[in-house]
C-alpha cells in the first residue's frame, strides 16, 4: 500500500476527513409531517413548521430517529440513548427559522467504524468519531427571474445524517470506498437511498497533506461534492494545489473550498475570516432526546446481514473468491439477486454469470439490477442448462443474448434453436473421422505440433454449429490423433 | 348599562342562563367600551364584526341550552397570540401586516368552549419590556392615573392586556408571561394576573419571545375568573414538544378550597431594600389575613434568587436572538429593499425592531457568541439550576410562597424609559419564577398613597396551580379591593 504522491522536494501523505451528510429515508421531514418526496413543484411539501412562520414550533418524527440508531448500529458505533438537539444560527434566504435545528454536543451516535477493501487481501478500517441528526435547508434558485432569487423550500427540514469520519483516508481511492461503503451500509438498512443525483448523499472533504511522519498540515474543506468520481477528482486536485503551494514556500489558508467538476479544480469559498460564528445552544423547544435501551436492542434485533458479514458468508457457504464475493454484496439488491439465481444451483457458475456476463450486459444496456430485463427464473435456468452439460457455455451467451431481449424462457430458446450439445460419442465419432480421413496433412503435422488439436477442435466445432460437448471432443481427438 | 361592566365572568354566564341579557348586547356594550376606550391605545386590532357574527351564534346556542363553558365572553388577546385570519403584529412594525394562517391552540380552546374575540391587544414589542413603551402601535396607558392626576404605565409587557381588563373592555384577557408580563401588569392595573406552570399551556402558534420561559396565562377581575379561563386554556398539545401530559384538575373548585392548614413561606430575601413603603405595609397586612383564615407562615430562604434577574437577562436575550432572527425580510415580514441580501437584512432588521429589541438581540448574540458561550450563556445556566433547587428545597417545607409582585406600583408614563436597567428591576420578583418554571399569581389588594393599586404574588409548586389559587381567593375575599378606576377617558 503506498499512497504517497511524490513532489519536487519528495514524497507526500494526504490526509483526508470526511462530512458526509446522509438523507434518512422517512416520508416525512425532521420536524413536521411535510413530505420528503424528491421532485415536487416548487415550494408544495411544506409546512409551517418548515417555513419559519411564528409561533410554530418542531415535534420530532421518530422514524427519523430510529433511522438514525438503525445506522448506527450499521456502523458499529456507540449508541447515546440521551442527546440533544442544538440550534446552528446563521443568516441565509433558504434558512427559514434563521437557525438550522442539528445536534452538536452531544449527538445521537457516537464512535464507531467502516471497513473499506483496499485489495483483494488489504482492508483497513475507518474510523467514525460520530453521527448525528440535523435538519436540510432549503434551496435558493438563481436562474428563475433577471432580478430576483426564489427560495424553494420543500427540502427545508428534511432529516439528514451528519457522519463523520476520523481523519484516517489517505488517498482520493480509499475516500471513494470509503463512500461507496458508507452508501451501500445505509443502503443495506434501508436508512438512506445513497443517490447522489438527487443530494441524497453530499460529502464535505477535509484534505491537509504532510511529510510522511509529520504533524498534521493545514487543512481545506471541499464543501457539497455529490459524486464517486468528484470526490476523486477534487481530492487529487486539492492535494496537489496543497504540495505545489508549500513547495513553493507559500502558506495553505484553512478556508472553505468549491469543486468544479467542469473545470475539475477547487476554488476558495470562503476564508477563515468569514467563517460563520454559529451560536450553537440547546434548541429550549425540543426537550433531550432520550430513550431506553430496549429500543435499542430492538432494533439491533431486526438489523439486516450486512455487507461484511454477507461477504463473509458469501465465501464460505459459496466458496466464493474474496473478489466476486465484494462484487456481490457491495449492493443489497446484487446480493439478493445473485441468492435467488444461485438456489439448487452451482453457486460458483451462478456467481461467475452475475459478475460476467450479466454485469456486462448490464453496462452496455445500462440497466441496473432492480430493472433486471432477464428474470431471476431465467437466468437459474441458463445456470441449470449449463451445469447439467445441455449447453456449452459459449452457447449459453448466445442464448443469454436472446433472453436480453424479451426476457425468453432459455430452455425454450434451446429447444426452438436446437441448440443442445452434442454429446453423444458415436456421433460425434463420425464427424471427427471424417475430418481425420479428409485432411491427411493436418492430422501428420498435429503429431510434430500438439498444440494443433484446436484446429480439429474447431472444425468439430463447425460441423456442429459450436453444440458439440468440447470436452468430449478434447477426450475423442486426443486418442485419435495420438 | 354599568350592570355588565362590573360583572365577572362567572357572574355573566349565570345572567346570560338566565337572560338578563343577551350576547349580543352583552358583545355591543363592550364594542362601546373598547371603542369609547381608544384613548388608552389598549387594542391594535378592534374585531367587532367577528364578535358580533359570533355573539349571534352563542345566542342561539344559549336558547338550546347548549351553551359551553364560555359561551359569548367577549376576550381581549394579546397580540402574541396568532389568530387566524386576523392581523397579528407582536406589536412590531416588522410584523405590521402579518395575517397568520392559523390559530394558537391556547386560542383556539377558548374559541371551542365558546369564548369570543373582541380584538387585539397592545404589548411591548415581541413582549420585550415591562411598561408597554416599546410597542411599534403606541404605549398604553394605565386606566388608573396616579394622585398627581399624571398617566402611569400599566406595566408590560401584556400591558393592552391589563389595561383593557382594568377598563371593562372585555370580561378578561389573554397574556403571555416571560418574566413577569403577566404578573406585573395585572399588578399595577388592579387585576388578577396567573402565570401557569412552564409546559401547561401549549406555546404553539405564540409568538416566541424566549421559548424556554414564554407562557401564556390570563388577566382577568377575579381569582374565579382567572380559574375559569384556565380550565379551558391549559392542555396537552402534541404539537408542542414541552408541553404537559399532566393531569388537569378542575382550577375553578380550588378556589372554594379553605387554607387552612396551609404552610405558606415567605423569603426573607425579599425583605431586601428597593420596595416600597406601601406596599410593604400590605405584606404585612396580607400575612395577616392569611393566619386569620388558618394559613401558618413560615420564613424561607431562596440563596440564589439575588442572581435571577443577571441570569435572566443571559437566557432571555439569548433565546430571543435565535428566535427574532427568522425576521429577515424573505418571507413574510416588512422588508426594506437594497442592492444585495446583506444590505437587506441589515436594513429590514434595523427598521424592523424598535431599540428595545434590538438591545436584547445583541445581549443575546453577545452571550452566545464563540468565547463567551461558557462565561455567559452556560454560567446562566447553571445559576438557573441553583434558583430551581432553591425553590424546589422551599416547596419541601411549604405549599406556597408569597410576597410582593413588584417592588413598586404603576410609575408615570416616560419615567424608566431612558434607563433599561431600572426597567429590568421592576421584574425582580416575577421572574425567578419563569427561571423554574413555577406558577405564580399576582391579586390585587389594595391602593397605595398615589392611588395605585398593589399586586400580592403567590407562587406555587410545579403543576400546583391551586394552592395558589385556593389562597389568592382568600386574599382577594379579606382585601375587598375596588376593582374600578375612575373612568376618565370617557368623559370627554
Amino acid at each position: 500500500m503506498n499512497n504517497l504522491i511524490k513532489g519536487e522536494t519528495g514524497d507526500w501523505e494526504i490526509v483526508i476527513g470526511i462530512e458526509v451528510h446522509a438523507q434518512i429515508v422517512s416520508n416525512s421531514k425532521l420536524f413536521s409531517s411535510a413530505s420528503t418526496k424528491f421532485g415536487g413543484e416548487h415550494n408544495t411539501q411544506v409546512s409551517f413548521v418548515d417555513a419559519g412562520m411564528p409561533g410554530m414550533l418542531p415535534v420530532i418524527n421518530w422514524v427519523c430517529v430510529e433511522q438514525a440508531i438503525r445506522t448506527g448500529l450499521g456502523l458499529n458505533a456507540k449508541i447515546n440513548n440521551y442527546s440533544i438537539f442544538d440550534r446552528k444560527n446563521y443568516f441565509y434566504p433558504d434558512l427559514p427559522q434563521g437557525y438550522q435545528i442539528s445536534q452538536f454536543k452531544q449527538p445521537i451516535v457516537g464512535e464507531g467504524s467502516v471497513t473499506i477493501d483496499i485489495d483483494d487481501k488489504k482492508s483497513k478500517t475507518i474510523r467514525i468519531e460520530r453521527l448525528h441528526l440535523e435538519q436540510d435547508a432549503g434551496k435558493s434558485l438563481h436562474d428563475q427571474h433577471p432580478e430576483f432569487s426564489f427560495v424553494d423550500l420543500n427540502r427545508s427540514g428534511v432529516a439528514l445524517m451528519e457522519i463523520v469520519s476520523m481523519p484516517d483516508i489517505s488517498s482520493a481511492d480509499e475516500a471513494q470506498s470509503y463512500i461507496k461503503k458508507l452508501r451501500s451500509i445505509m443502503r443495506y438498512l434501508g436508512t438512506c437511498d445513497g443517490n447522489m443525483e438527487e443530494g441524497s448523499l453530499r460529502a464535505d472533504i477535509n484534505v491537509s497533506v504532510r511529510k510522511p511522519g509529520n504533524e498534521l498540515g493545514t487543512r481545506c474543506e471541499i464543501k457539497n461534492v455529490n459524486s464517486i468520481k468528484f470526490i476523486g477528482q477534487a481530492i487529487d486536485y486539492e492535494a496537489r494545489r496543497q504540495i505545489e503551494l508549500i513547495e513553493d514556500s507559500k502558506e495553505i489558508d484553512q478556508e472553505t473550498r468549491l469543486f468544479d467538476p467542469k473545470k475539475g479544480e477547487t476554488r476558495t469559498m470562503r476564508s477563515k475570516e468569514e467563517a460563520h460564528d454559529y451560536r450553537y445552544f440547546p434548541d429550549p423547544d425540543l426537550l433531550p432526546l432520550s430513550f431506553s435501551e430496549n429500543i435499542i436492542e430492538e432494533i439491533k434485533s431486526k438489523l439486516p446481514e450486512l455487507p461484511d458479514n454477507k461477504k463473509e458468508r458469501f465465501q464460505k457457504e459459496y466458496s466464493l473468491s474474496t473478489y466476486d464475493s465484494n462484487l456481490l454484496v457491495s449492493e443489497i439488491e446484487i446480493a439478493e439477486f445473485f441468492e435467488a439465481v444461485a438456489k439448487g444451483r452451482d453457486p460458483k457458475i451462478a456467481a461467475n454469470w452475475i459478475t460476467g456476463e450479466y454485469f456486462a450486459a448490464m453496462n452496455k444496456l445500462d440497466f441496473s439490477i432492480v430493472d433486471s430485463p432477464v428474470s431471476i427464473d431465467n437466468l437459474s435456468k441458463l445456470i441449470k442448462l449449463i451445469e447439467e452439460n445441455i449447453i456449452s457455455t459459449r452457447i449459453a451467451k448466445d442464448v443469454f443474448e436472446i433472453m436480453l431481449e424479451n426476457n425468453e424462457d432459455p430452455e425454450e430458446i434451446v429447444e426452438r434453436e436446437e441448440l443442445k450439445q452434442v454429446s453423444d460419442s458415436r456421433e460425434l465419432e463420425k464427424i471427427i473421422d471424417n475430418i481425420i480421413a479428409n485432411n491427411r496433412d493436418q492430422v501428420e503435422a498435429v503429431k510434430l505440433k500438439p498444440k494443433l488439436i484446436g484446429w480439429f477442435v474447431g472444425q468439430v466445432m463447425k460441423e456442429t454449429n459450436g453444440k458439440a460437448n468440447p470436452k468430449l471432443v478434447n477426450d475423442l481427438l486426443n486418442d485419435k490423433l495420438n | 348599562m354599568a350592570e355588565f361592566s362590573n360583572l365577572s365572568i362567572k357572574e355573566t354566564i349565570s345572567s346570560l342562563k338566565n337572560k338578563d341579557f343577551s350576547v349580543s348586547e352583552l358583545v355591543d356594550f363592550h364594542i362601546t367600551s373598547m371603542e369609547s376606550g381608544r384613548e388608552l391605545n389598549a387594542f391594535i386590532t378592534e374585531t367587532s364584526d367577528i364578535a358580533r357574527k359570533k355573539a349571534i351564534d352563542c345566542d342561539q346556542s344559549y336558547l338550546k341550552g347548549e351553551e359551553k363553558p364560555l359561551e359569548g365572553i367577549p376576550l381581549g388577546i394579546k397580540d402574541m397570540f396568532c389568530t387566524k385570519g386576523v392581523k397579528t403584529t407582536a406589536s412590531s412594525k416588522m410584523l405590521e401586516n402579518f395575517i397568520p394562517p392559523y390559530e394558537s391552540t391556547v386560542t383556539q380552546n377558548l374559541w371551542n368552549d365558546g369564548a369570543i374575540l373582541l380584538g387585539k391587544l397592545n404589548n411591548d414589542e415581541f413582549a420585550m419590556g415591562s411598561s408597554n413603551e416599546t410597542s411599534f402601535f403606541g404605549e398604553v396607558k394605565n386606566p388608573w392615573k396616579n394622585i398627581k392626576g399624571n398617566f402611569t404605565v400599566p406595566g408590560g409587557s401584556s400591558g393592552g392586556s391589563a389595561a383593557s381588563v382594568a377598563a371593562g373592555m372585555g370580561l378578561a384577557s389573554l397574556g403571555t408571561d416571560t418574566g413577569g408580563s403577566i404578573r406585573q401588569p395585572a399588578s399595577f392595573t388592579g387585576t388578577v394576573g396567573l402565570k401557569p406552570t412552564y409546559g401547561r399551556c401549549s406555546r404553539w402558534g405564540i409568538i416566541a419571545f424566549a421559548s424556554s420561559l414564554d407562557q401564556a396565562g390570563p388577566i382577568t377581575k377575579t381569582v374565579k375568573d382567572c380559574a375559569l379561563l384556565l380550565n379551558s386554556i391549559c392542555s396537552y398539545d402534541s404539537k408542542d414538544s414541552t408541553s404537559s401530559q399532566k393531569k388537569i384538575p378542575d382550577f375553578e373548585k380550588a378556589t372554594d378550597e379553605s387554607i387552612r392548614g396551609m404552610k405558606i413561606g415567605i423569603p426573607k430575601e425579599y425583605e431586601a431594600d428597593g420596595i416600597s413603603k406601601d406596599i410593604i405595609e400590605y405584606i404585612e397586612k396580607g400575612k395577616e389575613w392569611l393566619i386569620e383564615s388558618g394559613a401558618e407562615i413560615i420564613e424561607i430562604s431562596l440563596p440564589h434568587i439575588k442572581y435571577a434577574l443577571p441570569c435572566y437577562y443571559i437566557i432571555a436575550p439569548a433565546e430571543a436572538s435565535s428566535n427574532l432572527a427568522r425576521y429577515d425580510g424573505v418571507k413574510f415580514t416588512h422588508r426594506v429593499d437594497a442592492e444585495n441580501i446583506i444590505d437587506m437584512y441589515e436594513e429590514t432588521r434595523s427598521q424592523g425592531f424598535g431599540d428595545e429589541v434590538k438591545r436584547r438581540i445583541m445581549i443575546g448574540t453577545y452571550v452566545l457568541s464563540s468565547g463567551y458561550y461558557d462565561a455567559y450563556y452556560l454560567k446562566a445556566q447553571k445559576v438557573r439550576a441553583m434558583i430551581s433547587k432553591d425553590f424546589k428545597e422551599a416547596f419541601s417545607k411549604v405549599d406556597a410562597i408569597y410576597g410582593p409582585s413588584t417592588p413598586s406600583t404603576a410609575f408615570e408614563l416616560g419615567d424608566k424609559k431612558k434607563d433599561p436597567l431600572e426597567m429590568y428591576l421592576n421584574d425582580v420578583f416575577t421572574v425567578p419564577v419563569n427561571l423554574a418554571g413555577l406558577p405564580a399569581i399576582s391579586v390585587p389588594v389594595g391602593l397605595d398613597r398615589k392611588n395605585l393599586p398593589i399586586g400580592m404574588q403567590l407562587i406555587g409548586n410545579s403543576f400546583d396551580e391551586e394552592s395558589i389559587l385556593s389562597i389568592a381567593s382568600c386574599i382577594e375575599k379579606s382585601a375587598k379591593f375596588d376593582l374600578n378606576p375612575n373612568r376618565w377617558w370617557i368623559n370627554e
